[in-house]
């Protein structure tokens, strides 16, 4: 059910969204020279103690109220385990959490990338107010993509439009794709 | 190839459809997207139901939710009208999603069959 990278990074995108964050930076690092793909998630939400960033990959912690388990962080954590990489959670009460997850980009069990334009689209879908840095860097090429400039072009067309939602979905991995095909 | 100079094209035709449909959306569609529902399913349904109401330019905003509660029901799509009355349709697939925009959204009909309360009486709840 967790078949690509996208998909565990949406878990962690949604838990910033939760967290009441205005702005959120999600970086890819695809690097074939240091055979690493590394990802991170900032954001300026509610934050969390050091207390609860040490229970944070449990299955057992979750902010929610509806039912008792949480598992996207633990599913993450897990993954970097199994596929020789890193996971990292940095965490303030009031500033914001980071958090940080590699893996060994040619190992075997490692996940393929997935559909980035998709969890993009679906992250500025669940909130309009909160606006996204988008960074994709290869070992020699980088796209960035930003909402607020976006919002800027619309100028009062909601991005929530079902057909610009689509043309960022398109747009996204149109350039991404571009950078990866560059890269040889 | 697209470029950020397509959002100015795209901005005018936005506005056009913002007229034709006459003042606020009549609907609300909103899916679960929490951990439960993106394991069930959800991230197609949700790409459906923007696709379509792209392409139909359905009278509803297409939204989202965390979890409700109702995990084994995943995906959720719930629609809610003007007058705050909603419809919980459960287990729903792409197609039903298609399904649920043409008959709920641009005829008014309830779609009883694939709502939670036909899904518990199935269940003998």
């Amino acid at each position: 059910m967790m078949e690509d990278l996208a998909m565990h990074i949406l878990e962690i995108l949604m838990n910033s969204i939760h967290a009441c964050a205005k702005n959120i930076k999600f970086i890819v690092q695809d690097s074939t020279i240091n055979d690493k793909i590394s990802m991170s998630v900032e954001d300026d939400g509610k934050g969390m103690s050091s207390e609860q960033v040490q229970k944070i990959s449990s299955p057992f912690m979750t902010g929610r109220s509806t039912r008792k388990v949480g598992l996207g962080v633990a599913f993450l954590k897990g993954l970097t385990e199994q596929c020789n990489g890193d996971f990292l959670v940095e965490s303030e009460v009031g500033k914001g959490t980071r958090v940080l997850a590699s893996v060994q980009k040619s190992f075997i069990d490692t996940p393929p990338m997935g559909n980035l334009g998709e969890i993009i689209m679906e992250c500025i879908q669940a909130n309009e107010e909160i606006d996204y840095i988008f960074h994709y860097m290869t070992d020699t090429n980088e796209f960035v993509f930003n909402t607020k400039e976006i919002k800027k072009e619309l100028d009062g067309v909601s991005i929530l439009e079902p057909s610009i939602l689509l043309w960022i979905k398109d747009y996204v991995n149109q350039q991404v794709n571009m950078i990866k095909e560059d890269e040889g | 190839m697209k470029s950020l100079e397509d959002l100015k094209k795209m901005r005018e035709e936005a506005l056009k459809k913002v007229e034709m449909r006459e003042g606020d959306k009549e609907y609300r569609v909103v899916v679960g997207m929490a951990t439960c529902g993106i394991a069930a399913g959800a991230r197609p349904v949700l790409n459906r139901l923007v696709e379509e109401t792209a392409e139909k330019n359905y009278n509803c905003a297409v939204t989202q939710t965390g979890c409700i509660g109702m995990c084994v029901y995943e995906p959720i799509v719930e629609v809610y009208g003007k007058d705050g009355e909603h419809t919980t349709y459960v287990k729903v697939t792409p197609d039903m999603a298609t399904e649920i925009l043409e008959k709920h959204i641009g005829q008014g009909e309830i779609i009883e069959e694939y709502t939670v309360e036909a899904a518990r009486s199935g269940q003998g709840e």
